[in-house]
């Protein structure tokens, strides 16, 4: 079974929860961004958690498939419509054969998710079938007229998951290995700040902009292992927030780490939004 | 020896040397401490860690000197770069010379970064400063200096490095179980692309 995508938005990239275990070899970890999200679409439609799906910036998705298929879309909330009769966000959603299921542009967050059932079954590259856009591992970014293989459907699609989307919230944060490179409370001052989103952002990371952070212009750090949603300052002072395609080694300091379950607002803020902190340990 | 709290399910162990960093990153993999474990110049992150506050007590019975040498790698170079001229410049010697120190020196990567499969290889004590600006395409294979770091480019990417020459040798292969031809650990030796490639 394969997919044909008639029109693509900004940007449309296979990913799933990525590629773990390499980041001693350079290789980022990469996977959906909003990975709840992702989880959610693979549940409605049967597929376990691992299976790949589409992660469209943006809406403007177009695709058909050559044999019936259950489809789900979550994320980014948006028109769904399949020749063109509006159906259900965030539901299984029956594509029949030659159909044509369109992604309206969402009207809050960034990308949408679209789970078919059986998975997009292009080549794994080190286990995982997400595209790296830094280490540039993993298929191509999807393109215009590409036929993308489906798997094999392994379960029913879920007729009534009763999923509790997260809520949105200040970013919870953890203590970070480098927080005395800035002078004072590293994690108060990032609690007491209020940031936007610089449009420089991307799968690598989520730029802020604000008032800067006093980080010591001391000598560089030697290079050191970075984590998902590790909050780097560089001598600018404005932190970024590592996303999935971070670098697994850096070096600017980690003055902090975001809490894993809150990194997928990261991946619905848009340019100009407001961040907020708070402390993770703070009741 | 001391650890550095990184979130919820990571620990930054802080050693003294790059080689202490590869030798503990070597014992903690062997252990499964992490689902990844990722040397630094003087760090290793051990990442995916169910109960880090339990780490301490585990890494008290690392020893510096536990681990032996890595694997060694022989990688034939033409050492036709476009730098080799400033690095002879620079170091005030010829280029046969500059050629003769970088095949002196038994390099050991340090740690991967920057590109898949691209390792910092150390051993070297003189130093180049990086170009000021980057070219916007390196080929595969090129054999560059930048500090006294040394490194081969896997893949064809931007960089700035001075680059001495070019290698045949494969640095990257995702289809391979081991990727990366120069893990960390691994010990490096360059020699003139008339004798061969050697893996042992």
């Amino acid at each position: 079974m394969t997919l044909e995508v008639h029109d693509l938005g900004a940007s449309v990239l296979v990913q799933d929860r990525g590629r773990r275990g390499w980041a001693h070899l350079g290789v980022p970890r990469s996977g959906a961004l909003d990975a709840p999200a992702a989880a959610l679409a693979n549940r409605l439609v049967g597929n376990d958690e691992d299976a790949a799906c589409l992660e469209v910036l943006l809406g403007g998705l177009g695709l058909s498939s050559d044999a019936d298929i259950w489809t789900a879309v979550t994320g980014a909330p948006c028109r769904v419509e399949v020749d063109g009769r509006p159906r259900e966000f965030g539901a299984a959603v029956r594509l029949r054969a030659g159909s044509t299921l369109r992604l309206g542009r969402p009207e809050a967050g960034l990308r949408s998710y679209v789970a078919v059932a059986g998975g997009i079954a292009v080549d794994a590259v080190l286990g995982s079938r997400s595209t790296d856009t830094l280490g540039r591992l993993g298929p191509a970014p999807v393109g215009l007229g590409d036929p993308l293989p489906v798997g094999r459907a392994s379960g029913a699609p879920a007729a009534a998951d009763t999923p509790r989307p997260p809520l949105p919230g200040p970013l919870r944060l953890f203590e970070g290995p480098r927080a005395d490179r800035v002078a004072g409370d590293a994690l108060d001052l990032l609690c007491r700040t209020s940031y936007t989103v610089s449009p420089d952002s991307d799968r690598i990371g989520l730029r802020l902009l604000g008032d800067p952070l006093p980080v010591e212009r001391r000598e560089e750090l030697p290079s050191e292992g970075m984590v998902l949603g590790a909050v780097q300052v560089p001598p600018d002072g404005r932190p970024v927030v590592l996303l999935a395609d971070h670098p697994p080694t850096g070096g600017y300091p980690v003055v902090a780490v975001v809490a894993e379950e809150d990194l997928w607002q990261c991946a619905q803020l848009r340019p100009g939004e407001t961040v907020t902190f708070t402390s993770a340990s703070r009741r | 020896m001391k650890t550095l709290p990184v979130g919820r399910n990571a620990v930054l162990v802080e050693v003294t040397t790059s080689e202490e960093a590869v030798s503990l990153a070597t014992w903690a993999r062997d252990r499964s401490l992490a689902r990844d474990v990722v040397p630094g110049a003087a760090t290793v992150l051990l990442d995916g860690v169910d109960d880090p506050g339990a780490l301490p007590d585990v890494l008290a019975a690392w020893r510096p000197t536990e681990s032996g040498p890595g694997p060694l790698v022989e990688l034939p170079v033409t050492y036709d770069g476009a730098d080799l001229e400033y690095v002879a410049r620079r170091w005030r010697c010829s280029v046969e010379e500059v050629v003769s120190r970088h095949q002196s020196v038994e390099y050991v990567a340090a740690f991967c970064g920057f590109a898949p499969g691209f390792a910092y290889l150390r051993g070297s004590d003189e130093e180049v400063p990086r170009l000021d600006t980057p070219r916007t395409r390196v080929p595969a294979g090129s054999v560059a200096l930048a500090g006294r770091w040394c490194g081969v480019y896997p893949t064809e990417s931007p960089g700035g490095w001075r680059i001495l020459g070019r290698t045949d040798a494969v640095l990257w292969d995702v289809t391979q179980p081991q990727p990366a031809l120069l893990a960390p650990g691994t010990r490096v030796r360059f020699h003139d692309a008339t004798t061969g490639f050697t893996r042992r």
